[in-house]
């Protein structure tokens, strides 16, 4: 607060003989004024803190005071200089206190400013603005492929949904590992989990918004982001119903079944937004692979990958790949059987 | 925090209509000259740092404690919410962790990462929840959350108590049933209480977009509590 007083005493100082000149002109303008404003013109580098201000003037009072007490028989300019020179070192330590902190203040001014301005969570506030019944029918829309593919769909921008159907992806994977696996490394396996969805949901957005950036689509990120992350709707069926029944064949009618429509639901809004067979092509086809084969990838391989990483930790004495439960008891895998035999019977 | 400045050429009639700022004549100003809320902050200091350890101990003791019966017996009341800590959910998240910790089957690292996990699965989805909650125009501060969430924790950190109980019992199916059956009472007992503190600062038609969430958070704890067996 007083490190202004610092700096504006050096360099008043040099342009008076007395500092009480410059003194008696600032009280001047303070006497002239006759409100409390203070004039900015005779400040150097204050921020107009009416704290500063006192504290400079104290300053540069006992600045004075020190100047006339050492500096008694010589030349004004000189006196000046040297006035300030023993003033600083008089004053060492209190003003390398008052240049740090100015230096703190200055510091945390900016830091809370840009703070402010990158860390407000109001900017994701729009796009969580929804109400649950628009969220359950955009669920449902999820799953149903336009028609009208000349004009351009609308998408809306929102990420509430989609943030939370990538949550519920990593707890359904969360627990097709138990069921279908053991104990252990859950560290490791949690953070797979939670990379893998995150990881493909704004990783695949990103590629596939670089494409149509490409491409000439008319989509913005907060749209694919969107997009891609209500077609994850149909994995999460998916997922959940196969790992609970084992199932090849069911896996694969549900693969193609659910997982079909919600690519073609994705699809379908990409092309109405995109012009030219080529772009669209390209466009849709990279869509399309990357979601089905994503969904491949978590009923199957996901599996090797745990087993990659149990076998590396663990060394080589778990047995090959199993999909018997080993740790649950048997009656919850009994009963779970019976259910889906009981099930296919009626179908 | 009032301090004084007696400048002699300085007339403090100018500045009267600032403030009543002053300090000691022989000392600069330097640091921050704070505003106090209120005119009880400094004698509070004092009262706390003159009592014995004991009495601030017990006090924060019986804090934590009448929190964990408003939890048990969720009623709308705002104490949870008003004078939040912090302590109750530390508290809770490391014995649930350290609960979960002996179910390794490789004795060479023992739950290192389950420790770790327990711990980042709570607080992250603890401020995940938070947010979310604030985006969706919540009027409740981010601790007051993460304070309700630590707290509805409790339920499941006695099912895991129960768990391991039963478990020393034996394996079985009968233990799984009962297990399943307790797990699942005390997922309900915890979602329905963190939404009966939570759900009143939202907007009366979003709470289903909080509750889901919140539903999903003690949904991952349970399993964890659930497909646990130790070694």
């Amino acid at each position: 607060m007083a490190a202004p007083g610092a700096a504006a005493g050096g360099g008043r100082s040099g342009t008076a003989t007395g500092a009480a000149a410059d003194w008696g002109g600032f009280e001047d303008n303070m006497q002239g004024g006759g409100s409390a404003v203070i004039d900015m013109e005779n400040m150097d580098d204050t921020s107009g803190s009416s704290f500063e201000d006192m504290g400079e003037m104290h300053q540069r009072m006992k600045e004075e005071e020190e100047e006339e007490e050492e500096a008694e028989g010589e030349a004004g300019a000189a006196e000046e200089e040297d006035g300030e020179f023993l003033g600083m070192k008089g004053l060492q330590g209190q003003l390398g206190r008052q240049v740090a902190d100015q230096m703190w203040q200055v510091g945390k001014r900016q830091a809370s400013r840009a703070f402010s301005l990158y860390a407000n969570i109001d900017i994701l506030r729009p796009y969580f603005d929804v109400e649950p019944v628009q969220v359950r029918a955009r669920l449902l829309e999820s799953m149903i492929p336009v028609k009208m593919i000349n004009f351009p769909q609308k998408i809306a921008g929102e990420l509430y949904g989609p943030l939370m159907l990538v949550f519920t992806l990593v707890a359904i994977l969360l627990h097709g590992m138990k069921t279908s696996d053991t104990i252990i490394r859950e560290g490791t396996l949690m953070g797979t989990a939670i990379g893998t969805c995150f990881g493909y949901w704004l990783g695949v957005s990103s590629f596939i918004y670089f494409l149509a950036y490409l491409c000439n689509a008319q989509i913005t990120m907060v749209q694919m982001l969107s997009l891609l992350g209500y077609g994850l709707f149909g994995h999460c069926i998916t997922l959940f119903v196969t790992y609970n029944i084992h199932f090849h064949s069911l896996f694969y009618i549900f693969w193609l079944g659910v997982g079909g429509l919600s690519t073609l639901r994705m699809v379908a809004v990409l092309v109405s937004r995109t012009v030219g067979h080529t772009q669209r092509l390209i466009l849709c086809g990279t869509l399309a692979a990357l979601h089905m084969l994503f969904l491949l990838y978590l009923h199957f391989a996901y599996h090797k990958v745990v087993e990659g990483i149990l076998d590396t930790l663990e060394g080589p004495n778990m047995p090959p790949f199993q999909r018997v439960a080993r740790d649950i008891p048997v009656v919850s895998n009994a009963v779970l059987n019976t259910t889906a035999k009981a099930v296919a019977l009626t179908l | 925090a009032r301090a004084s400045v007696s400048l002699k050429a300085f007339r403090t009639v100018q500045f009267a209509g600032l403030t009543d700022v002053s300090i000691a004549e022989d000392i600069p100003v330097e640091g921050e000259i704070t505003v106090p809320v209120g005119p009880h902050s400094p004698e509070d200091d004092y009262s706390t740092l003159d009592e014995p350890v004991k009495d601030t101990i017990m006090r924060d003791l019986k804090a934590v404690g009448k929190k964990f019966v408003h939890v048990m017996y969720p009623k709308k009341s705002s104490t949870l919410l008003r004078d939040w800590d912090l302590w109750g959910p530390l508290v809770l998240c490391v014995s649930l962790a350290l609960m979960l910790q002996g179910g390794s089957a490789d004795s060479k690292d023992d739950g290192g990462p389950q420790f770790a996990e327990v711990f980042v699965i709570i607080w992250f989805g603890a401020v995940v929840i938070t947010l979310n909650s604030k985006l969706l125009g919540g009027t409740i501060s981010f601790f007051q959350s993460l304070c309700v969430l630590g707290y509805c924790v409790l339920p499941l950190t006695v099912a895991m108590l129960v768990c391991r109980l039963v478990l020393l019992a034996g394996s079985g199916t009968v233990s799984f049933i009962i297990r399943l059956l307790v797990v699942l009472a005390m997922f309900a007992w915890s979602t329905l209480a963190s939404t009966a503190f939570l759900a009143d600062s939202q907007p009366p038609n979003r709470k289903a977009l909080v509750v889901y969430p919140i539903f999903l958070f003690y949904f991952v704890i349970s399993w964890m509590i659930l497909t646990f067996t130790p070694q």
